[in-house]
């Protein structure tokens, strides 16, 4: 029996657009271990982004049953599911998503913010940030950083309450070849050090190439679960 | 998240759009500003009708012939022996001293200048009843009354308009109503003149207004009659006496008294409630300004809540709950209209004491109080305004979905 930090049934996800019904997602089945690294791949219009949104708890699934780290999630109020994403989901976005006016510090707080942590708080995000080699640049603001930088803020920020698993959309898509590999190298690192369940969304076959696993998704079903 | 967090974020999040914040705190400081102002200057219009009521004499009656509140047939008028009668101390013993008065309108010239005005006849006592001061001469005596003397004191503005001066008058002669009246005595600026002018008037003795200058048909008729009560407790059981005594004196009917018993308090609570009313309209003008100035601040938290659309939908992804956006917004708001309540109090402060400054200037002294009511009143309610207009922005950035709000371009 593998022990699967995200486990989902028959999930679906149809969405109304007008008159016509979209099944983005169309019944799937996932497990995904703990500390494992899976990427999901599929051409657009496939329904990763409608996968993630639901295993990152941002969203929930028209049918179906979604049990990440042992809570049953699907049908949990709004305000519930903001504090499971806040202290079980780490979120890696494309854009980086910081607040444009805070300092690197000041964003990786938020999320112990609404965490409710009062203690502490700038001792551990200085820490997570010197984790993710920015040490010497705590009190820029994200215009003052690099795109390769900025990401690592974001990655900062995502692992700072320490979640089950970091969602991560297209880490890369936005950064120069050398700083995406660079941040691939440090989300790895930090799966092989931290044990931290990392999924990675992406279109680079050299991105998934470095994950265990690939998930392939096609019109709303898992095509290959290996 | 505790307030202390979401005010400094808020104060961050004003910061980094100056003009917009500024634009819009000056909507809530007009309003705000034009609240306090209009309250203090309502407030001190009625400060200054009270003052000059109680600057026409201290625990005053006056008794008028006839009924406001119902048509008496018959009225009989008030005479120099019901003013007499009213001195038994053992049946009015709070009453002081009664003075009679008759009015009429004439017209007095001194070489080419003439000033219609209005002429009292009355007795020495009208003085200290009335508290009038005298800036030069002397006041009409009992041998001025017994003699029929051709005596007249001047009001100031009477001096001021024939003569151009003050000072120097006693002596002159002027002619009131074609015959000559010597000058005895100038009587010092009342102010007030919202309740009458008691500086647009002639004095003269009693006796010398009856056959001269006042046409009455009954020689022993008074027009008003004065009454001081002992002190201010008195005053209602002097009001109470000298209404037992006339009803008494002119036999009425129970209930239909022919004649009307005024206090000073009377014409006090009437200009209170005058003015009153004035500044309730003239602050509920304001208070429309405040709620345009509310609407202003919904204006730019929708504006705001739209442009922060991402923003938001990463705070919700982090973590945020419903109440924790719905906080900060509420923040935003309330702080905006907070400061500028604030500077709103500062500024109708000063348009007060400006307005205080041109009343002096123009002559009619008056000072518009600032109260504390009007000044907390003003901030709670433009706190409360900010509140109030940021809740549906707010509301609507805290029921964004995480999903929409994060692919929002």
């Amino acid at each position: 029996m593998p022990d699967c930090i995200i486990q989902a049934h028959g999930v679906t996800k149809t969405y109304q657009m007008g008159e016509v019904q979209v099944n983005a997602l169309a019944g799937v089945d996932l497990c995904i271990n703990r500390g494992e690294v899976v990427s999901i791949m599929g051409p657009s219009g496939s329904g990763k982004s409608t996968l993630m949104n639901i295993l990152g708890c941002l969203d929930h699934p028209t049918e179906g049953s979604y049990t990440l780290d042992g809570e049953e999630v699907a049908h949990l109020r709004d305000d519930q599911l903001a504090g499971i994403r806040n202290r079980k989901v780490g979120f890696i976005f494309q854009n980086f998503n910081l607040l444009p006016r805070q300092t690197a510090i000041a964003n990786v707080e938020l999320p112990m913010r609404y965490a409710g942590i009062t203690e502490g708080r700038k001792e551990r995000a200085i820490e997570a940030l010197k984790l993710v080699g920015l040490g010497d640049r705590l009190t820029h603001r994200p215009a003052e950083l690099s795109g390769g930088q900025q990401q690592r803020v974001a990655i900062a920020r995502s692992l700072v309450n320490d979640p089950a698993i970091i969602m991560a959309d297209e880490p890369t898509g936005n950064l120069d070849s050398r700083s995406g590999k660079e941040i691939m190298e440090l989300l790895l690192k930090l799966n092989s050090e931290r044990g931290t369940t990392l999924i990675i969304v992406t279109h680079d076959s050299n991105v998934s190439a470095q994950t265990q696993r690939v998930i392939r998704l096609k019109d709303g079903l898992v095509e290959v679960a290996a | 998240m505790n307030l202390g967090q979401a005010i400094i974020e808020a104060l961050e999040s004003l910061r980094s759009n100056k003009l917009r914040s500024g634009l819009t705190i000056l909507g809530i400081v007009i309003g705000v500003a034009a609240v306090i102002a209009m309250l203090a200057v309502g407030q001190g219009a009625q400060d200054s009708i009270t003052g000059s009521i109680s600057g026409i004499g201290t625990n005053l009656l006056f008794v008028f012939e006839g009924n406001t509140s119902f048509n008496v047939s018959n009225p009989k008028p008030i005479t120099i022996s019901d003013a007499e009668a009213l001195l038994d101390p053992f049946q009015a013993p709070s009453v002081a001293d009664v003075s009679g008065a008759i009015t009429g309108q004439v017209e007095v010239v001194f070489g080419s200048e003439q000033k219609n005005t209005s002429v009292v006849g009355i007795t020495p006592n009208y003085q200290t009843m009335r508290s009038f001061d005298l800036i030069e001469g002397s006041f009409i005596t009992d041998d001025n009354l017994y003699g029929n003397a051709s005596v007249v004191v001047l009001g100031n503005d009477v001096v001021n308009k024939l003569f151009g001066r003050q000072e120097g008058v006693v002596g002159e002669m002027v002619r009131i109503n074609g015959s000559p009246f010597r000058v005895i005595g100038v009587l010092g600026k009342k102010g007030g003149g919202s309740f009458g002018s008691q500086d647009d008037i002639v004095l003269v003795p009693f006796t010398t207004a009856q056959s001269r200058l006042i046409r009455n048909t009954n020689r022993d008729e008074l027009d008003v009659m004065l009454v001081q009560a002992t002190s201010a407790d008195a005053v209602m059981s002097a009001s109470d006496e000298v209404s037992q005594i006339l009803r008494t004196r002119h036999r009425t009917n129970l209930g239909e008294d022919d004649f009307t018993v005024f206090s000073q308090q009377d014409f006090v609570s009437t200009a209170q409630s005058i003015t009153g009313v004035l500044t309730i309209f003239l602050g509920g003008i304001a208070a429309i300004s405040l709620l345009v100035g509310g609407i202003g601040i919904m204006n730019i938290m929708l504006v705001s809540v739209t442009e922060r659309t991402r923003e938001i939908g990463l705070r919700k992804a982090l973590g945020a709950r419903r109440r924790d956006i719905l906080t900060q917004f509420l923040t935003e708001s309330s702080l905006l209209s907070m400061i500028g309540g604030l500077i709103g109090i500062a500024l109708g402060f000063l348009i007060a004491v400006i307005v205080g400054r041109i009343a002096q200037a123009s002559g009619t002294p008056f000072t518009p109080s600032v109260s504390l009511n009007s000044v907390l009143m003003a901030t709670i309610f433009s706190t409360a305004v900010g509140l109030f207009f940021g809740i549906y922005p707010a509301n609507r950035a805290a029921g964004l979905e995480p999903v929409e709000a994060l692919r929002y371009e």
